[in-house]
């Protein structure tokens, strides 16, 4: 297992360096003038040239590659161009948001998706077979931010004053907040990395409140959550559904569901202990792969929503040609998602002991 | 199980009876049922799945609401209607239809007026040749390249594959959406451009699809006898192993034009694409995006307008991979 492990990350060192390789390129091309976008477009060319002078734009390119590569050896991402802030410190601040709401949707369409493949699969071409597909097909048709405006139209406008009313937008009502987690444990002296895991984990309101016990700010958080969460989990859920579905209908015809059956098994032992863990590989898989998605749909959620995370930001800086934020946080965003590939490998081996990892 | 009639097959014309008295058996029903082909038996496996069928259905409204555009719709689109205005035409006026009670003094809109004025159910139908239009070009564009990607890696095989493919891998490890933003950034805002980026992000699925059917049929037999014959590594390509690799790749692009819809719909959403005058789905929802509380109606027509082209394509990808999958053949 070890082995295997080390073996896969030693494979994506070369497709991450190709990645750095192309994001620095491309970013290159994307800042096509990126003192004017920067400082706007009035600036004078003896301006310019000291502003590019200053930012090290001066330089040849394979020397800015070396340097880059010199600066992310030691962990350092670079400082916005436009915020006149380091890039660790913006991540710090605005991947919790996508880092929650990537979670709580994929929650959403785990727990939903697979109970509804589920009873798809074993009530085969019943009404709510045929419904739950066609909700699926439909879910997979429907743009994030399309069905994120409709569910505003439906919880923030129709039902708004019911106790189905849900916030359009945002992250926390005006006037709540959720008291970051060094001022509750009483640790503002702290700097360095543990400072900023702290930080980190404060800006997932949902968990941090939840540890700390600040209820009231949490079930705020909480509420504003689920519109987005619903609306990113909802295609992914719809392929969950349907992955489970036909996963489960091709174990079912198996024989060891036959033999399970004939010695007497109640059905919903065969179909929860012998079929379903069986099923769930390939569903393993699709979620793994939904990560990669939900992340594009991230940045529209986050639009749709007003929610200042990662996608946001990075559709901000390809804007605004901030080529250091946009290095940093695509390169953030490509290791995650490395990371989570690999995760999804390893636990095919607790799935399906016959699956030997080397 | 819906079952269709299937065309008779297999019920050749007995051989023999010669000679030209007998015109007769040429207007036997029997006689004119030709034996069944590929591309009969192929039809009619589609026409069984009724995912396929409805997903055609909604299509052909679809493209014959593009086609015929200027005959469905009621306005043009990017027609202001501010002359109606001072006769008392209101800014995002919701749908107004004269058939259904509203008012006959009101000027009557489909859908409803957008925040310019314009008419929705006029930009919703021009929407639909952007939205095909682009969807296909850029589908088209990803299957030229990704094939002949897939099929040089594929084939020719060592460094040369090991390379592409690894180009691939860095590709697809980018979230597409944000790498078709980038694309368009550099290239220029335009819709044109977007078309390209989709195209692009789209490529390493067809060169993936094309290398693996490449690799598993380069060593059968069929294709080892036309080396013997002396055939050339491109007509082996060409001639062998495309038409055998097909299947697949149709399958896929259908679905990927619906994806493609989709991603259109987001880039020019987010901003990075479309126009104020361009009748275009995404862009109309993000014109009027701040609006969704005072007028639903402009967000809501386009947006479903969308969900039900990709439903469209999604069903007739899902009904032809089960039509077409020859694991699956009955």
């Amino acid at each position: 297992m070890t082995r295997f492990i080390l073996r896969r990350l030693l494979l994506t060192i070369p497709v991450l360096f190709g990645l750095v390789f192309l994001v620095f390129f491309l970013s290159r091309v994307v800042t096509h003038d990126p003192c004017r976008a920067i400082l706007g477009e009035k600036a004078t060319d003896a301006v310019c040239a000291d502003y590019i002078h200053r930012v090290g734009l001066d330089q040849p390119i394979p020397v800015q590659f070396g340097l880059y590569l010199g600066q992310l050896a030691q962990g350092d991402l670079g400082t916005s161009l436009k915020f006149s802030r380091p890039v660790t410190e913006l991540l710090i601040e605005r991947l919790p948001t996508t880092v929650e709401l990537t979670i709580w949707a994929l929650l959403f369409a785990i727990v939903v998706g697979v109970p509804l493949g589920i009873i798809s699969a074993i009530r085969r071409n019943s009404p709510v077979d045929v419904g739950a597909m066609v909700i699926a097909n439909l879910g997979v048709s429907m743009p994030v931010f399309v069905l994120g405006l409709f569910l505003q139209f439906i919880f923030a406008l129709l039902l708004k004053n019911t106790f189905l009313s849900l916030p359009p937008s945002g992250r926390l009502s005006a006037g709540v907040e959720v008291r970051p987690l060094v001022e509750v444990w009483g640790m503002t002296g702290t700097t360095g990395i543990v400072r900023g895991v702290l930080d980190f984990v404060s800006g997932i309101y949902t968990f941090s409140a939840a540890i700390t016990g600040q209820w009231g700010a949490w079930a705020d958080a909480a509420r504003h959550l689920i519109l987005p969460a619903v609306a990113l989990g909802t295609i992914p859920l719809a392929i969950i559904a349907r992955i489970t579905r036909s996963s489960l209908l091709e174990v079912l015809g198996q024989d060891y569901v036959r033999t399970a059956r004939a010695k007497g098994l109640r059905e919903r032992a065969v179909v929860i202990r012998h079929a379903t863990r069986n099923a769930l590989l390939p569903v393993v898989t699709v979620i793994g792969l939904q990560l990669g998605l939900l992340f594009a749909g991230a940045v529209l959620t986050e639009s749709t929503f007003n929610l200042a995370g990662v996608g946001r930001t990075l559709y901000e800086a390809i804007i605004g040609r901030d080529y250091v934020v946009i290095q940093g946080f695509i390169l953030v965003v490509a290791v995650a998602y490395v990371v989570v590939n690999l995760i999804v490998d390893v636990s095919y081996g607790y799935l399906d002991p016959r699956i030997r990892l080397r | 199980m819906s079952a269709t009639t299937e065309p008779l097959s297999g019920g050749a014309m007995p051989a023999g009876t010669p000679g030209a008295s007998i015109p007769a058996v040429v207007d036997d029903p029997l006689a004119r049922s030709r034996p069944s082909s590929l591309w009969r038996d192929t039809l009619s496996n589609i026409l069984r799945q009724r995912s396929a069928v409805i997903g055609l259905l909604i299509l052909s409204v679809l493209v014959l609401t593009a086609v015929f555009a200027p005959v469905i719709a009621t306005h043009d689109p990017n027609q202001s209607m501010l002359q109606a205005h001072e006769q008392g035409a209101v800014k995002r006026s919701p749908p107004c239809i004269h058939a259904l009670g509203c008012a006959a003094d009101k000027p009557e809109h489909i859908f409803g007026l957008d925040g310019n004025f314009r008419d929705v159910y006029s930009r919703v139908v021009y929407g639909a040749r952007v939205s095909l239009g682009v969807g296909f070009a850029s589908v088209f564009l990803a299957i030229i390249v990704g094939t002949l990607i897939g099929a040089i890696a594929g084939y020719v095989g060592g460094w040369t594959d090991n390379i592409l493919m690894r180009l691939m891998d860095v590709i697809l490890a980018f979230p597409s959406l944000l790498l078709a933003i980038a694309i368009v950034a550099t290239l220029g805002r335009n819709l044109f451009n977007a078309l390209l980026a989709i195209g692009i992000v789209a490529i390493p699925v067809y060169a993936r699809i094309m290398r693996s059917s490449v690799l598993s049929l380069r060593e059968s037999d069929f294709v080892t006898a036309s080396r013997a014959l002396g055939e050339s590594g491109v007509g082996i390509l060409l001639r062998r192993v495309l038409p055998n690799s097909l299947t697949p790749i149709v399958v896929q692009g259908t679905l990927g034009i619906g994806g493609a819809v989709l991603e259109i719909a987001a880039l020019t959403f987010v901003g990075v694409a479309g126009s104020l005058d361009v009748p275009e789905w995404g862009s109309m929802i993000s014109l009027e995006s701040q609006q969704l509380f005072n007028a639903p109606h402009v967000i809501l027509v386009p947006g479903l307008a969308i969900t039900l082209t990709v439903l469209g394509f999604n069903l007739l990808g899902d009904g032809l991979r089960d039509a077409l999958d020859p694991r699956l053949n009955r």
